[in-house]
């Protein structure tokens, strides 16, 4: 018998906020995480706006000793402090630094995108190339090491179940959540620290600026730059930070009396194979509407049932398609579909991190009952003008959503759908 | 540069790679960097590239080996500044 899983605890930081309640106030409001990066116009990108947390180094100066600073680039702080704050949220203490404490019970798996790009660039490469590889010392390994970013938590947890770093793209974040739930319905932990962290550097984000699937049209208004659902939506834009979930089994939370936020009902992963109009870039839609359907499968529902998506929606041409995906998947028509929002619309689209970020502000929807403003589609999309009264542009109070779905696509034509619902003992 | 500048350098150093606060006076020349100050063996390569930075040395891979108390690394920079 599978056990049931649920989430107790919320580690966030994000462009427009770190904590959850900074987050919960910023979705709320409408605040953008949005602003212009002069290094970028220095660099000559196209795109010269970012999402990018703020006040990072005067939180890493509470949170962290000098020793543990020593090897931590952008994901990995982000990391850092977004499972801390998680920890710490679902009642847990941090335990000392020169403690031997391991709970042997919870476990990490965090994912990241494209991983120490900024480790690589400021000093792997250079040294390297100037044959000086022994000035690295001993902090560039961990930092770039794909699961750089779970094990640095699992070293100040004290961490002692699994502990890995997933990698798939864009979906990376909602298929950490995912996994993490397969493991404790299994009985293979008790609690899990899941979800995605993606740093900030100019390394990372090249390389999509060269794709030209970056907005480059909106350099002077950068609160107005990340578009999902617009008709003047230009491409996506590059954000960074961490969304970690305390995800634990029902009988572990209830045992130790913890709060619950929601239920993670269930989910699917797939891959749309590059076939049926997929590629490394496009998604196979026929790949896209099977995950969601599995997914209510495995929670055991109907489309009819959710009440709200958060979607992937990036703000490329694909945003139309993804709608239509949706409503294919659900069996909902213009007249009936649930309620949507973008996340990517405030902080913008942090690749691995934005299935935890987003699973954060659906969570928090779902435990709150609201469902946040998506900005800057006032111009919705023609092809979505029949879907403008599930679009929900300001935020609303929604005390009767129960069932919040979030999907997240990749490069790779990889796709992720979890499906949450509101607690209710 | 005295052997107890030198000593102090050192100690300065050895807190930036350290678990614990280090106290100036706990620490004797027999003191072990790793055991008795709770620093992770791998950032023994990050202590000495301060050595060569700090006080202007090269420190090759046999002498950067026999660095195992506070006091192998005073002598072992006594020696060559």
């Amino acid at each position: 018998m599978r056990k049931r899983v649920v989430v107790t605890g919320l580690g966030v930081i994000a462009p427009n906020g770190h904590g959850i309640e900074a987050f919960e106030t910023a979705l709320k409001n409408g605040e953008s995480g949005i602003r212009f990066i002069p290094e970028l116009e220095e660099l000559k990108f196209g795109c010269q706006v970012a999402g990018v947390p703020q006040g990072v180094d005067d939180i890493c100066s509470r949170y962290f000793t000098g020793e543990q600073l020593l090897a931590m680039n952008s994901s990995i702080k982000y990391a850092s402090i977004s499972a801390i704050d998680a920890w710490k949220d679902a009642g847990f203490e941090v335990p000392e630094d020169d403690s031997e404490q391991v709970d042997w019970d919870t476990g990490a798996i965090i994912g990241t995108g494209i991983g120490g790009m900024d480790t690589i660039g400021e000093k792997i490469v250079p040294l390297t190339n100037a044959g000086k590889t022994r000035r690295l010392g001993s902090t560039a390994v961990e930092q770039v090491m794909a699961s750089g970013v779970s094990a640095k938590v699992s070293g100040l947890l004290g961490l002692g179940n699994q502990v890995t770093s997933n990698s798939c793209a864009c979906s990376t974040g909602t298929e950490a959540i995912l996994d993490a739930m397969y493991r404790i319905r299994h009985g293979l932990a008790e609690r899990m620290l899941a979800g995605g962290a993606e740093g900030a550097s100019p390394y990372i984000w090249s390389g999509f600026d060269a794709m030209r699937v970056l907005n480059r049209t909106r350099n002077d208004e950068p609160v107005k730059a990340s578009r999902p659902m617009s008709a003047s939506a230009a491409g996506f834009i590059p954000g960074a930070g961490a969304g970690i979930l305390m995800i634990e089994s029902l009988d572990s939370a209830l045992e130790r009396g913890a709060r619950i936020y929601a239920e993670i009902m269930g989910g699917a992963i797939n891959c749309g194979g590059h076939r049926m109009g997929g590629s490394m870039t496009a998604p196979n839609p026929v790949g896209v509407q099977r995950c969601v359907q599995n997914a209510l499968t495995d929670a055991g529902i109907e489309g009819s049932q959710v009440d709200a998506i958060n979607g992937h929606l990036t703000a490329t041409f694909a945003d139309p398609y993804e709608i239509n995906n949706w409503a294919k998947a659900l069996g909902r028509t213009e007249q009936d579909f649930p309620l949507i929002n973008a996340t990517k619309s405030l902080i913008g689209h942090s690749l691995g991190a934005a299935g935890g970020l987003e699973s954060i502000a659906c969570v928090l929807q779902v435990y709150k009952g609201f469902v946040h403003g998506s900005v800057n589609c006032e111009d919705l999309h023609a092809e979505l003008l029949p879907y403008s009264n599930s679009i929900v542009q300001k935020t609303r109070e929604t005390p009767e959503l129960k069932i919040q779905a979030k999907a997240s696509f990749g490069f790779g034509d990889v796709n992720a759908c979890v499906l949450y619902k509101k607690w209710q003992a | 540069m005295t052997k107890d500048e030198v000593f102090k350098k050192i100690v300065d150093i050895l807190g930036k790679y350290s678990k614990t606060e280090i106290k100036m006076e706990n620490i004797s020349m027999e003191t072990s960097i790793l055991d008795d100050l709770k620093i992770n063996s791998a950032r023994l390569v990050d202590i000495v590239l301060d050595f060569e930075d700090v006080f202007d040395i090269e420190v090759d891979d046999d002498d950067a080996d026999s660095v195992a108390t506070v006091g192998d690394g005073v002598n072992l920079i006594m020696a060559k500044i």
